[in-house]
């Protein structure tokens, strides 16, 4: 598994190319147009950033981030997923940037390859800011009632977060 | 709501640093937090650069056009009877591949317009199920790459930073299971109301 994945980027990368090149596509010129918009989705999130990591940062010092995993511990223990995640669980349905910003601080603190860190990364990469995408949705589309959406939506992060620290034991 | 939780945040390190007696700590937290957060920024940036130029050389090869006709057949049953409508179907295997392949830039705008012509392909009235399974999956993530999660590890020096993507994908196959099937399962949970008519 872990050949697999440092394979396939710089496969994907090569055969992006190639398969670019063959396709007439002016290869360079397209790369850096879309890195201009990587680059101002990087500017645009850094005010987010900075207010919800600035906030997890104040909240931790106060001691609140331990005291919400040492109530949420248990519950958690139960599904496997480590304390130090407790306050990313409730966060990252809500917030995309807050969500970035606590789960880099636990990977930090707890070190990126340790258990807490990958667990904190899986669930990152797994989940998406679900109650936000309903709300953008439905306000976009006008729907005034949003029937089952939300508790199905909410049961997709819980099992993207069990799973998320089930694969990480499973395959570390 | 973000504003919400974002004040409770900042009352809690109020409230709980004043009964810990660290507001001292607090107040230092928070000059630290505002400089952590554009060094995270900057160090996560580089990747998020070049990533976002992968994929734009990917979408302009006609790559996420092929992805998206393999994929209609796939989603057609999940929209039932609105997946005769070519048109918004289009717009779902678009937004599916764009969200695949984390063209996040494209992905929200597809997704919209998706939903726009399924609400419409179902009625332009109440809560239709086509509209809420597009919904719902796309409040489960099934991005292939997870880039911006590697930078971050990349940028705190983990020794393989991709090496946490067969985990992803494990997690996101489930989550995507689980939505689909909890939509089903709640359906009969939440009915969708009888014609209007002008009353209620």
């Amino acid at each position: 598994m872990n050949g697999l994945s440092s394979a396939l980027v710089p496969l994907l990368l090569a055969a992006a190319g190639v398969y670019a090149l063959y396709n007439h596509v002016d290869v360079f010129p397209a790369f850096l147009t879309g890195a201009k918009e990587g680059l101002h989705t990087a500017i645009g999130i850094l005010p987010t950033m900075v207010g919800m990591l600035t906030a997890v940062y104040m909240l931790r010092a106060s001691g609140c981030i331990d005291l919400l995993g040492q109530v949420l511990a248990p519950l958690l223990a139960r599904l496997g997923i480590p304390e130090e995640c407790a306050a990313l669980v409730l966060l990252k349905p809500v917030s995309g940037g807050g969500g970035l910003a606590l789960g880099s601080e636990v990977m930090r603190q707890a070190g990126p390859d340790s258990y807490a860190g990958r667990v904190a990364a899986v669930m990152l990469g797994a989940s998406e800011t679900s109650i936000y995408t309903i709300s953008l949705y439905c306000s976009h589309v006008g729907l005034r009632r949003t029937r089952y959406a939300l508790p199905a939506a909410l049961l997709g992060d819980l099992a993207a977060f069990t799973a998320s620290a089930f694969f990480v034991r499973l395959l570390f | 709501m973000l504003s919400w939780i974002w004040v409770v945040f900042l009352a809690l390190s109020f409230v709980c640093g004043a009964l810990t007696g660290r507001l001292a700590a607090v107040t230092a937290a928070m000059a630290e937090g505002a400089g952590q957060a554009v060094t995270l920024l900057i160090s996560i940036t580089g990747l998020m650069c070049f990533w976002s130029g992968v994929m734009e050389i990917i979408s302009r090869s006609g790559l996420a056009a092929a992805v998206a006709r393999l994929l209609r057949p796939v989603l057609r049953p999940l929209f039932g009877a609105a997946s005769r409508d070519g048109q918004a179907m289009e717009a779902v295997s678009a937004n599916v591949t764009a969200n695949l392949l984390g063209l996040s830039n494209a992905s929200t705008p597809i997704g919209l317009r998706a939903a726009q012509r399924l609400y419409a392909v179902c009625g332009g009235r109440g809560a239709p199920d086509a509209v809420l399974t597009l919904v719902t999956l796309n409040s489960a993530s099934i991005q292939l790459i997870p880039s911006t999660v590697a930078a971050v590890r990349a940028s705190l020096g983990a020794a393989a930073p991709f090496d946490i993507m067969p985990a992803v994908w494990g997690a996101s196959v489930v989550s995507v299971l689980v939505v689909i099937l909890a939509g089903r399962l709640l359906r009969p949970l939440f009915p969708e109301k009888r014609v209007e008519n002008g009353r209620t």
